[in-house]
């Protein structure tokens, strides 16, 4: 196929600033034929989101394209004026974005929303737009169409809203489909769900579609061709299975090397922290953690949350958020603990460290005894000083009115772990510890990268010097690149300060490279609990095999190919 | 060098902000200048215009400096009893001033630890403390501040009521004020009170007051100092409203407020000047505090820009 849909030339975007223009893209090539995926994929900062904003003409304040051009069948899009680039969204551009609850207005029913679309795009009288409507949703994989067109999206799971986002985008028989992170939001159960329909509707129609992602395992299986993108500019380009089996860029590899594998535990990640002896022997210090023992132990645990029924007399009715008869970790150990969205896989794990009250049952320190008696105030202080948490986002979970250094010595100074006239050093050394200078004390949160902020994070739970770490989604909210540095350095600090660990994860590739044992959480009750190679190589529960072949993985590209070979 | 590369020679947002606002920065300028010239009342003001030793009756009622009939003495004329009048507003104002301030600063002391504890605390605490302000919120404040001033005027002795005028008004005032203040504190506080950093406070085990005044208080200050600046405006002229009244500062020691009642006495018998100067200024620096915090939210939320 010669036939080229929409093409890039030279594109160069540029945000003015007062203190000197951001140049977010430096002249990109790129191609799109019709019936074929296009993957553009970098990490956060890369640019691809703005080609794409760029190509829709939705570039943001104060943005524009100061050089190049967009062909959209020999028509270059650039020159176009606002009104007439209007007409062009919609009809021969559509577009779907990443969080479908947002892409959709949630005072309208789906069936109105969609309805008004397709009598606007394609000029119909509304009772036939209804007409298509209904069809078009029954495309898209909604069964019953024509009741769930009554339905506001809040009645919609995740999954299926985003199959709404994508009959909205074709409301108006597009050419060409931008698909800026479509499957980021959802979870990985229903990823491949999503990915598949984008897959047959552009064979099926002979679109062009860009995918935009950072998620390498997406484009493996969904995208014909790639453009690796990096501080706006294009990296590599080829068909993906050469781009992913023989990248000729070191970026390219890098990328591809910093993907945790689903499929083996692999000891190779690099870690450029040093160790500094003193700081250790400081984080050691009165606190050896040795023995395998259970070191906590949860029984019956169960964790009820009110639901928002209302009643004349109030709200009633509760949801039981978490149901497991019992679940140990023993000391020095990680424990993965793997769920989708809603699982309670976090709930549990807050209850773990005593952060959210059970409903009912008991967690157990063998150090410290049952949870619910450690009620004296030096109790408390005990074991909040042996059991501390790192949290997703590094963003929320930092001060931002604080400066770093002043994060990190309060801990200390409160729980007396040092001399008041050595605790500047010592932050000095956390800092360096976990792979920061030591002299970035001096800076506020805001100015660090989100990799950065969460060395902070786990600088300040190493600072009351634990023996237990949680773990909650510690690497979600970060580029995979700095995803297996993160994950490198709670390795080496598990390792040398003998920490146990729960890491809670939605990702099972990311679960499998650090985890011992394994459990499997589905509806707030534990599935499967098995040490990680037998679960990950031969799982016992069906959903925990149904988990590990919707994860999206970058090996999987061939099959994908034979698999639309076949069609 | 042009204004431009003035201003982009700026690194600081917050000067660049300013100076890119002509608007806010006039307001500001007339706030600094009145709250200096009004402090300093005895040093700027040409007169002392309450003590009687100075003042001499033959000065009466004469019109502005640069009217027919003025006296290059008293720019802004004179009143009745032949006082200058810029003097009075300088020292009228500075009692404005401090009524309007102090009263605000009551209120937001009040209002955060009100709201501080029933966002932080929540269910019954809060439930409590919340209605408590939604009935206070249901009268008027001014109808509060009357009541509270008509109280303490009648059960004061005169001479004690009217020395203790300006800490009654910025009483009075600041216990009517404060709800608002409990309100968007308690509003900030909740959405805090979930963020992972609390969390990792509790983690640490830090106790709960340490939680509330180190981490959440510095993070909620943004819109309490909005609120604040708007308030002060408000405050002035609630002053103002009771000392036009008769319930404010006595007339010995007349604010902005008394100013205008007295002048507005004598407002048909053409001697305008008593009181549109000290009308003009009491607006003037209403609209200044009011432009300035609209700024001051703007900047703080760069999504409003």
């Amino acid at each position: 196929m010669t036939d080229i849909l929409c093409k890039t030339k030279d594109l160069k975007i540029t945000f003015p600033h007062r203190l000197g223009d951001f140049t977010a893209v430096h002249g990109f090539d790129m191609e799109v034929r019709r019936g074929e995926i296009v993957g553009l994929i970098g990490e956060s900062g890369a640019g691809k989101s703005t080609i794409g904003n760029a190509i829709m003409g939705l570039l943001s304040h104060p943005g524009k394209v100061s050089g190049g051009r967009i062909d959209l069948e020999g028509q270059n899009l650039i020159d176009l004026t606002g009104a007439a680039m209007a007409r062009l969204r919609g009809r021969r551009i559509g577009m779907i974005f990443q969080d479908p609850m947002t892409s959709l207005n949630p005072l309208m029913t789906v069936g109105d929303q969609l309805a008004e679309s397709i009598a606007l795009l394609q000029d119909l009288p509304m009772a036939q737009a209804r007409q298509m409507a209904a069809d078009r949703l029954d495309a898209v994989g909604i069964p019953d169409a024509v009741e769930r067109m009554g339905q506001y999206p809040h009645e919609f799971s995740g999954g299926m809203r985003q199959r709404v986002v994508i009959a909205l985008a074709m409301a108006g028989n597009p050419d060409l489909l931008i698909a800026d992170e479509p499957t980021t939001a959802l979870d990985v159960s229903v990823q491949k769900q999503v990915l598949d329909l984008i897959r047959s509707i552009c064979v099926e129609r002979s679109l062009g579609v860009i995918l935009v992602t950072h998620d390498m395992g997406v484009i493996a299986e969904t995208a014909d061709r790639v453009y690796v993108m990096r501080h706006g500019r294009l990296v590599e380009t080829g068909p993906t299975g050469q781009v992913i089996h023989a990248p000729s860029q070191q970026y390219t590899r890098d990328l591809i090397a910093s993907i945790p594998s689903i499929e083996s535990r692999e000891e190779r990640f690099r870690n450029p922290v040093k160790r500094t002896g003193e700081i250790d022997q400081w984080l050691l210090e009165g606190h050896r953690h040795e023995g395998t023992d259970d070191y906590v132990t949860a029984s019956a645990l169960t964790k009820d949350f009110a639901t928002r029924k209302k009643t004349f007399w109030g709200t009633s009715g509760s949801f039981r958020a978490v149901d497991i008869p019992g679940l140990s970790i023993a000391r020095g150990e990680v424990l993965g603990l793997v769920g989708e969205s809603g699982s309670g896989k976090s709930t549990l794990g807050r209850m773990m460290i005593g952060l959210v009250q059970p409903s009912s049952g008991n967690v157990h320190y063998s150090d410290h005894g049952p949870l619910a008696e450690v009620r004296s105030r030096a109790a408390r202080k005990a074991l909040r000083r042996d059991v501390q948490v790192v949290f997703q986002d590094p963003y929320s979970s930092l001060n931002s009115r604080m400066r770093v250094d002043h994060i990190l010595a309060e801990p200390i100074r409160f729980h007396g772990l040092a001399e008041r006239a050595d605790i500047p050093r010592l932050v000095g050394a956390l800092l360096e510890r976990v792979g920061l200078p030591p002299d970035t004390g001096r800076k506020f949160p805001h100015q660090f990268s989100g990799g950065q902020r969460q060395r902070i994070c786990i600088a300040r739970a190493l600072s009351v010097r634990p023996r237990f770490l949680l773990c909650d989604e510690p690497t979600s909210a970060l580029d995979v690149s700095i995803q297996a540095e993160m994950l490198a350095l709670l390795m080496e600090l598990r390792r040398s300060l003998g920490l146990t660990m729960l890491f809670v994860s939605h990702d099972l590739a990311v679960v499998r490279q650090v985890s011992d044992r394994v459990a499997v959480m589905k509806q707030g009750k534990i599935v499967e609990c098995q040490d990680a190679e037998p679960l990950f190589d031969a799982p016992r529960n069906d959903y925990t095999r149904m988990l590990l072949d919707t994860a999206p993985r970058a090996s999987g590209h061939k099959e994908a190919n034979n698999l639309r070979s076949g069609i | 060098m042009g204004r431009i590369e003035m201003l982009e020679r700026i690194r600081s947002d917050f000067w660049y902000e300013l100076l890119n606002s002509p608007v806010t920065l006039a307001s500001a300028i007339v706030i600094a200048l009145m709250v200096i010239g009004c402090s300093f009342a005895p040093v700027f003001a040409p007169h002392t215009p309450f003590d009687p030793a100075t003042i001499s009756i033959l000065d009466n009622n004469l019109p502005p400096a640069w009217a027919a009939g003025g006296d290059p003495r008293f720019l802004f004329g004179t009143d009745l009893q032949g006082r200058d009048v810029l003097s009075a507003m300088l020292y009228g104002g500075r009692i404005s001033l401090l009524v309007g301030i102090g009263a605000v600063a009551l209120s937001v002391v009040i209002g955060m630890t009100v709201g501080l504890l029933a966002g932080y605390f929540g269910r019954m605490t809060d439930t409590v403390l919340m209605r408590v302000a939604e009935i206070q919120f249901a009268f008027p404040p001014i109808l509060i501040a009357l009541l509270f001033n008509g109280i303490l005027k009648a059960s004061l002795p005169a001479d004690v009521f009217a020395q203790a005028a300006v800490p009654i008004m910025i009483l009075a005032i600041g216990l009517a004020g404060w709800v608002q203040f409990a309100r968007i504190v308690r509003a900030s506080a909740m959405v805090q009170r979930n963020q992972d950093y609390v969390t990792a406070c509790h983690a640490i085990g830090l106790p709960t007051p340490t939680i509330i005044l180190r981490h959440i208080t510095p993070n909620i200050l943004g819109p309490v100092l909005v609120l604040a600046m708007l308030q002060i405006a408000v405050a002035i002229v609630t002053e103002a409203t009771l000392s036009f009244l008769g319930l404010g500062t006595p007339l010995t020691e007349p604010s902005l407020g008394a100013l205008i009642q007295i002048g507005s006495q004598y407002l048909f018998s053409g001697i305008w000047w008593v009181v549109i100067f000290p009308g003009v200024m009491l607006l003037v620096m209403v609209v200044a505090f009011n432009l300035v915090a609209d700024w001051v939210r703007d900047y703080l939320n760069p999504r409003l820009r």
